[in-house]
């Protein structure tokens, strides 16, 4: 037997605790949330019947079983406000994704044509607002954003507008709140895969009578698509649930899937109805989070 | 000579650079800047002030709730660390065992699972188990989270290593355990580092998955700021925003020394 193997034994005794942990406090969970989705609302502490237990035995749980219903799914299907808001959270992640894109593709193309020694340092300042408070930052945005606030301000001193604007509670603010939010989640991932790729091949498209433009789209730009597609689905998927930013930023009117729920669980105290949202939200993201985990396992791998 | 040009900044490139970093960073230092506003109106200058911050620390209950972050903080990250430490060393080194794929995507799931699930299935779970919830509630919640967080982190460092060190040193006569702890950990300690302080970071900033799993009575820091937050703007928001910033610069700094210290060790570094 080889050293790497008797090392791998001990090493996969390793994994018992963070793997029970995680069985206990996210699989588990999830068994939870779906029994509760089929359940009934009830004015009561917690708010739901049937609380059926495996404890009790079969018979119990047998009649509790009977009990559960598709009741809250139904809802969803025959209410305009769920199907309006889910729709409404993927048109803005998909929106939000394009965008996130198209500002985050120059910057890093930018970061990857630095000097090596200033990479590093310009990874680093991405690096930071990312851990800086999210909270916060889109409570900097409520700052600038205000009717009295820098922006209006800034554009009346300017003689731009003759009266300040309304940019609180507006789509456009959500879409800066998230762009501003995810933006080094875009940057990181494009700018990974464009560092990589070696200069002789845009010389040698250049050598080759290629103008800059046409080097670009041509070798640039197709070789870096596993980063778009991997900053993509990093924005893509959170976005979709995302609550605190239009919550904060947008307006009252339209709603995104995570807001629906938020509400029909602290408003509405209606446990089993945001259960169920949260079932069909995760059914939706499934596919994206597997090709996610692809896409992460692949680059792990490939180190 | 068209091949020398083709690899140089244009002015294109430099532009986008400066103006993606203005983006990121102008927002933070306006929110800095009018922490000091001695003025009640958040728009309007009156000079310079500590005002603001004197406010905070006469304000009981959002002390109580910072103290009560900072807690649920260091204790989360610590667990996180611990665990994902292990989950990483598990995944680098344990070769293919019975339900690696599910553990990997148990780990990989909650760094981008929305926090709305996360909260919604963990506080279901915690009243499923009749759990008082509290303290406790949070910090499992956030040790469930971060812990993802730090595996990634630990888990790339791992990768980069060379794992012919660690066979030496068994080969010369050390098993498993102690070639681990004299070889392999003294060279993630940095990443180890890093991942404890991003976990404490992430656990600082999480509003939603603490709203879900917090009791009545134990709001954290992000809870009160966010409710004080949907009323409308204030100066001593502003002036706690730009505390819990200067923390985290500070950890930041901590984390960035921990990981050039790792890059004079081993080979090429791996931040975050």
């Amino acid at each position: 037997m080889s050293a790497r193997q008797i090392f791998a034994r001990p090493a996969r005794y390793a994994a018992i605790a963070p793997y029970l942990w995680m069985v206990l406090f996210f699989l588990v969970p999830f068994g939870f949330v779906l029994k509760i989705a089929l359940s009934q609302t009830a004015i009561a502490q917690p708010p739901y019947t049937p609380v059926f237990d495996l404890w009790e035995g079969r018979e119990a749980t047998k009649a509790a079983l009977e009990q559960l219903s598709l009741d809250n799914f139904k809802l969803l299907i025959s209410d305009n406000l769920y199907i309006l808001s889910y729709l409404r959270s993927l048109v803005v992640a998909l929106l939000s994704t394009a965008m996130l894109l198209m500002i985050g593709y120059p910057v890093a193309y930018g970061m990857a044509r630095l000097p090596q020694r200033w990479q590093a340092i310009a990874m680093m300042l991405v690096i930071v607002p990312f851990w800086t408070s999210f909270l916060i930052r889109i409570y900097a945005w409520i700052n600038i954003l205000q009717h009295d606030g820098l922006l209006n301000t800034v554009l009346l001193k300017l003689h731009l507008i003759s009266a300040p604007l309304v940019w609180l509670s507006t789509d456009t603010a959500m879409y800066i709140g998230i762009v501003y939010s995810y933006l080094p989640f875009m940057i990181l991932p494009l700018f990974a895969t464009l560092a990589k790729q070696d200069p002789a091949l845009l010389e040698a498209a250049a050598d080759l009578g290629a103008s800059p433009r046409q080097a670009f789209w041509r070798v640039t730009f197709p070789l870096s698509l596993p980063g778009v597609g991997a900053g993509a689905l990093l924005c893509f998927i959170p976005i979709v649930g995302e609550f605190v930013i239009p919550d904060l930023l947008a307006g009252s009117d339209a709603m995104m899937i995570g807001q629906t729920l938020w509400l029909e669980f602290f408003t509405n105290k209606d446990w089993p109805v945001a259960s169920a949202v949260a079932v069909v939200l995760l059914v939706l993201l499934v596919a994206p989070l597997l090709l996610y985990e692809r896409l992460q396992h692949r680059q792990l791998e490939a180190r | 000579m068209a091949s020398r040009r083709i690899t140089r900044m244009t002015r294109f490139n430099i532009t986008a650079l400066v103006l993606g970093l203005a983006f990121l960073y102008l927002p933070i230092v306006i929110l800095v800047i009018y922490s000091f506003n001695a003025s009640r109106l958040v728009t309007v200058w009156g000079g310079w002030s500590l005002r603001w911050y004197y406010e905070f620390f006469n304000d009981r209950a959002m002390l109580d709730a910072a103290w009560m972050s900072l807690r649920v903080g260091a204790v989360s990250a610590t667990i996180a660390t611990l665990l994902g430490t292990l989950a990483a060393v598990a995944l680098t080194r344990g070769e293919r065992f019975k339900g690696r794929m599910l553990f990997s995507g148990m780990l990989y799931a909650p760094l981008v699972m929305p926090e709305v699930i996360s909260g919604l299935s963990l506080l279901l779970l915690f009243v499923g188990l009749d759990a008082g919830r509290g303290f406790w509630t949070v910090t499992i919640a956030h040790t469930t989270l971060t812990m993802c967080f730090v595996t990634v982190v630990v888990q790339s460092r791992l990768g980069a290593i060379d794992r012919s060190l660690e066979e030496a040193a068994m080969d010369l006569g050390c098993n498993p355990l102690r070639a681990f702890l004299s070889v392999t950990l003294p060279l993630i300690i940095p990443s180890i580092a890093a991942g404890w302080m991003l976990a404490f970071t992430l656990s600082l900033d999480d509003v939603v998955i603490a709203s879900f799993t917090t009791g009545p009575g134990s709001a954290t820091l992000p809870i009160r700021i966010y409710s004080e937050v949907r009323l409308g703007v204030k100066p001593e928001i502003n002036a706690i925003c730009t505390m819990v910033i200067a923390l985290i610069a500070v950890v930041i700094t901590v984390a960035s020394f921990a990981s050039k210290l790792s890059s004079t060790q081993g080979e090429n570094a791996v931040p975050l």
